[in-house]
């Protein structure tokens, strides 16, 4: 057996939680092990991202690792990755090693603080690196945990409260989930992910409807993306959250449910085609609700957290336009929103501390004060609103076009107008946001404020350059996405 | 007939007279807890060395000595350590009696054992008996008036839920004249669908039966004894409560459902459905009410109301598969032991904690994540188990059961299940809220001593065993249900 990359990949962080919890004793001991715990995984994550293997006869899932684990219930240890959860599992090693920089300040129970980062990026890592319902399951409830503390001990405001609706709205999809996962294995007789969807319902032995397991799995992924009218969650966990529980919230926290919903097609490719005119409904309401909510925002962080709303909207549109084009730009979506509001959690942390202030009616004039951090905030939001060379631009314009010509649904080409329309409400609320915090008059009472730290302007320029690397160059990215999304549209016969 | 295979019974027995006698003799009576816990721990290793033999019966087929007896009684001692453990802090509460007290948890564990091993309707009584009696002493031990008044309502209830079952024993004779479990089924058997659904008489005594061990095992609705008894006990016999007398329980209705009414099938898809909707109610009740509690002692009562509803799941969906049975009564076995490896962590920490603060209060539990953090650790992790959260015990036996009710057709139930353990999160994290978010009262940490540490250490260490795990308990497991299927 070859080295096992994706273990090592997913289970350093944690490795790094226990040695903190154990041996570091000063806080700066705990930073540089959290550093180093999270860096190597994303080196190993990058080094995958390379070495994958795009050619057209390449194997499907790679970097495979199977061992037997639960023997009377003929389940296995199986990891794996496909051109679907490569880019997510490089997205997280690179937030979760980001999150440590954006920690670096932090003075709360330090120890704790970090441990629960680092479980908290093994969870998600699995998630996308698992092969096994189970395995899968297993990694998906253990996230909870960690954000739960994230969230209620390092959190702001109501985060008593947020915490534990994030925790039992989860706990809900999860528990519907796991009814799924449960009917699914037993009209199955296995648990395997690439079992299910390569050899779908063929599978199938009793008469339990693939809708019912379809609708059951759907329901724990819709909570997580998420989807109106299961979104109220977002919001408070996204506001109330420290800043890195935000950019990993809203980073790659909620991409597993979209990773999960398109999993989901690939095992019922034909219950999806039945559903896909209710579920593309739902994706446009989401867009738009979501945008409009975010417009009457008057709290920085809130207002980002309601944009991802909308803007996971687009992903749902183009997984359930369920074309080739429509779902690779779900995918690069997925990424991209990581990426770009990640960022925008980020500088809008960074804000928060240096001028001591997130309501939008008292911020203003901030360029002056906070140049760089002024100029970052702007290419994230640019991007976020789908300005063209940015990462933005191409998932959107992939999404719109799959979507706009499939024949998924009657009247897709109205869907996908109206859902374009969420662009432009976008771009209003991303300029009204960024003309509030930085421009105006220039306000006294802000003089003084620092600006980014060196430290900050790393993880800064690393994410724009990564934004205008995927944004100029998309193959970079959708050659290797091409290769999951293909067998997938190949099961939904187009 | 081979005395052999009573050994372990028979250790225990006299371990229980030589704790009383040594207590006259010595004036350390830690020596007490050491003798009990080395008596539980040469039966375990006697009957370890018995598993995986042939099934074979003892006094003329009374008692069984078959891996199904076998797994209940090594889970049964295993609880004995732990309780004895967990006790040795809690000791200096009661001045006096102290052997006794120790010979009463080993004589109670000598009924629980008998009750997983009988095959025959009046030894299930006398084994019984024998467990609640001793359980009885003990409920009343600290001789306060709030653990008297819960002894004597133990006791009347007990008292009560027993006649019922005699009652209901004595009407099975009647209509089968056997009391032996295999001899009652083949009767039954003989009257064939119409006759036995019309002999009010023997669905009169199952019901009765039902009633009997419904006390025992804590459901809806013969569960209202155990949120006044599980506060007013000492706590380390709450803890033996709440999973030695529930796994004994489920031993008798796993063994007298499966084996004298398992037989032919329509007649266990009936029993079947009725443990099916005693789950669902006994569940959501349990959780529900859990939810205002104050005391943590009944908090935990009540959810393990609703345990025991997610424990019939199991016997749902043994009774529906008939003696096809393959994951239901191993899923029962298998929850049963996470059961008991959280139930008691979750307890051994409690002890650990109320016995330096003097209350059972949850708001009082405040800041102990920072005066005593690995208690409050341990303390966590059980309680996310109790949620059935992975990497915990507690996920796996869910993910099992359930797996067994859907093999059966129960969906429905499981999806009931399910969104019940998100109504019990709320209530379980909010204790883990006021440790870990709570102000400290006072920085003075809390100690523990050595007894109590082991105790948090195997029960920890057991609950993440099994939960990353659980393939070697999961075998056990199934080799024990296996008698039942035919």
């Amino acid at each position: 057996m070859s080295f096992p990359y994706l273990s090592t990949i997913v289970f350093l962080p944690v490795i790094g939680a226990i040695l903190i919890l154990a041996l570091a004793k000063r806080d700066r001991a705990v930073r540089w092990t959290a550093a180093i715990f999270t860096f190597i995984p994303l080196v190993m994550a990058l080094a995958l991202f390379v070495a994958f293997d795009r050619s057209g006869g390449a194997a499907l899932v790679q970097f495979e690792e199977k061992i037997a684990w639960i023997g009377p219930l003929n389940i296995s240890y199986h990891l794996g990755v496909d051109g679907l959860s490569l880019p997510m599992v490089v997205l997280t090693a690179f937030l979760g090693f980001v999150v440590v920089l954006i920690s670096w300040k932090e003075h709360l129970r330090v120890r704790e603080y970090f441990a629960w980062l680092l479980l908290l990026e093994t969870s998600i890592l699995g998630v996308f690196a698992s092969l096994n319902l189970l395995l899968f399951f297993i990694f998906w409830e253990i996230e909870v945990v960690p954000m739960y503390f994230l969230i209620s001990v390092w959190g702001s405001g109501r985060k008593g409260y947020s915490a534990t609706k994030y925790v039992i709205y989860t706990l809900f999809g999860s528990a519907l989930m796991l009814a799924g996962i449960l009917s699914l294995y037993f009209t199955t007789g296995t648990l395997d992910i690439m079992d299910l969807s390569q050899r779908g319902l063929a599978l199938v032995q009793t008469a339990l409807p693939a809708a019912g397991m379809f609708f059951l799995l759907l329901a724990g992924f819709a909570v997580k993306l998420p989807v109106v009218p299961l979104h109220t969650w977002l919001p408070d966990a996204h506001t109330d959250a420290p800043t890195a529980g935000s950019v990993i919230l809203a980073g790659v926290l909620i991409k597993m449910g979209g990773y999960g919903i398109i999993r989901t097609v690939s095992i019922f490719p034909s219950v999806a085609q039945q559903y896909a005119t209710i579920l593309v409904v739902l994706a446009v309401i989401s867009v738009l609700y979501g945008a409009a909510i975010t417009l009457r925002q008057t709290d920085l962080k809130r207002m980002i957290a309601y944009s991802s709303v909308s803007h996971m909207g687009y992903v749902l549109l183009g997984v359930f336009a369920l074309g080739q084009i429509s779902m690779t730009g779900a995918a690069l979506q997925m990424v991209s929103h990581g990426l770009l509001t990640g960022l925008l959690f980020a500088m809008a942390g960074l804000t928060m501390h240096n001028v001591h202030e997130r309501d939008l009616r008292k911020l203003g004039g901030l360029a002056n004060q906070l140049p760089i951090i002024a100029v970052v905030f702007s290419i994230a939001g640019l991007g976020s609103l789908g300005l063209p060379a940015t990462s933005g631009f191409v998932a959107e314009f992939l999404v719109f076009t799959g979507s706009f010509g499939s024949g998924a649904a009657a009247g897709m080409a109205v869907f996908t107008i109206l859902a374009a329309l969420g662009v432009v409400l976008a771009a209003g609320y991303i300029l009204w946001m960024l003309q509030r915090t930085f421009y105006g008059p220039v306000k006294e009472q802000f003089n003084g404020s620092a600006d980014a730290t060196r430290l900050d302007r790393v993880y800064m320029v690393a994410f724009v350059i990564l934004i205008l690397l995927v944004g100029i160059f998309p193959t970079v990215l959708t050659d290797v996405i091409q290769k999951g999304i293909t067998p997938i549209v190949s099961l939904l016969g187009g | 007939m081979n005395f052999q295979l009573f050994v372990p019974e028979i250790i225990l027995a006299g371990t229980a007279g030589l704790v009383i006698l040594v207590d006259l003799f010595v004036e350390r009576k830690g020596a007490l807890a050491v003798l009990a816990v080395l008596g539980a721990l040469a039966a375990i290793g006697y009957t370890i060395t018995l598993w995986g033999g042939s099934a074979t019966g003892l006094f003329g087929g009374r008692l069984a000595v078959d891996n199904f007896a076998l797994f209940f009684k090594l889970l049964i001692l295993g609880i004995v350590v732990v309780v004895v453990l967990a006790t040795a802090d809690y000791a200096s509460k009661m001045e006096r009696f102290q052997g006794e007290y120790y010979a009463l948890v080993l004589t109670s564990a000598l009924g629980m054992m008998v009750m997983s091993a009988a095959t025959e309707l009046i030894t299930i009584y006398v084994g019984l008996e024998l467990a609640s009696i001793s359980l009885y002493a003990l409920v009343g031990f600290l001789k306060d008036p709030k653990s008297t008044e819960s002894s004597l309502k133990y006791l009347l209830l007990g008292a009560v839920a027993s006649a019922v079952m005699l009652y209901g024993m004595a009407l099975i004779f009647g209509v089968t004249g056997q009391t032996q479990l295999s001899a009652i089924s083949s009767a039954i058997g003989r009257l064939g669908l119409s006759g036995a659904l019309a002999n009010p008489a023997l669905v009169m005594g199952v019901v009765l039966l039902l009633a009997g061990f419904g006390f025992k095992i804590a459901t809806v609705p013969f569960h209202m004894w155990v949120p006044d008894v599980y506060e007013g006990a000492p706590t380390p016999i709450t803890a033996y409560l709440s999973v030695g007398s529930k796994a004994a329980g489920f031993a008798l209705v796993l063994r007298v459902f499966s084996t004298a009414f398992g037989e032919p099938g329509w007649l266990s898809q009936n029993w079947g459905m009725l443990f099916a909707i005693l789950a669902a109610i006994s569940m959501t009740l349990g959780n529900t009410v859990a939810i205002p509690q104050t005391n943590i002692k009944r908090m935990l009562g009540y959810s393990s109301i609703a345990q025991a509803g997610y424990l019939m799941v199991g016997l749902a969906a043994a009774g529906l598969a008939g003696g096809t049975d393959t994951l239901g009564g191993s899923g029962v076995l298998f929850f049963l032991a996470s059961y008991a490896l959280t139930n008691l962590g979750a307890f051994v920490a409690i002890i650990a904690i109320t016995n330096k603060i003097g209350s059972d209060l949850i708001q009082d539990f405040s800041g102990m994540g920072r005066r005593a953090p690995l208690t409050a650790g341990v303390l966590t992790l059980c309680l996310i188990s109790l949620i059935g959260m992975p990497p915990a015990a507690g996920f796996m036996a869910k993910f099992y059961i359930f797996s067994g009710a859907v093999q059966n057709g129960l969906l429905w139930l499981v999806i009931v299940a399910a969104i019940n353990s998100v109504v019990s999160a709320y209530y379980y994290l909010r204790v883990v809220k006021v440790m870990w978010f709570g102000e400290p009262a006072s920085a003075e940490p809390v100690p523990s001593s050595g007894a109590m540490r082991v105790g948090l250490a195997v029960t920890s260490l057991g609950v993440l065993f099994v939960g990353i795990a659980p393939g070697f308990l999961l075998t056990a497991a199934q080799a024990a249900a296996r008698i039942f299927t035919s």
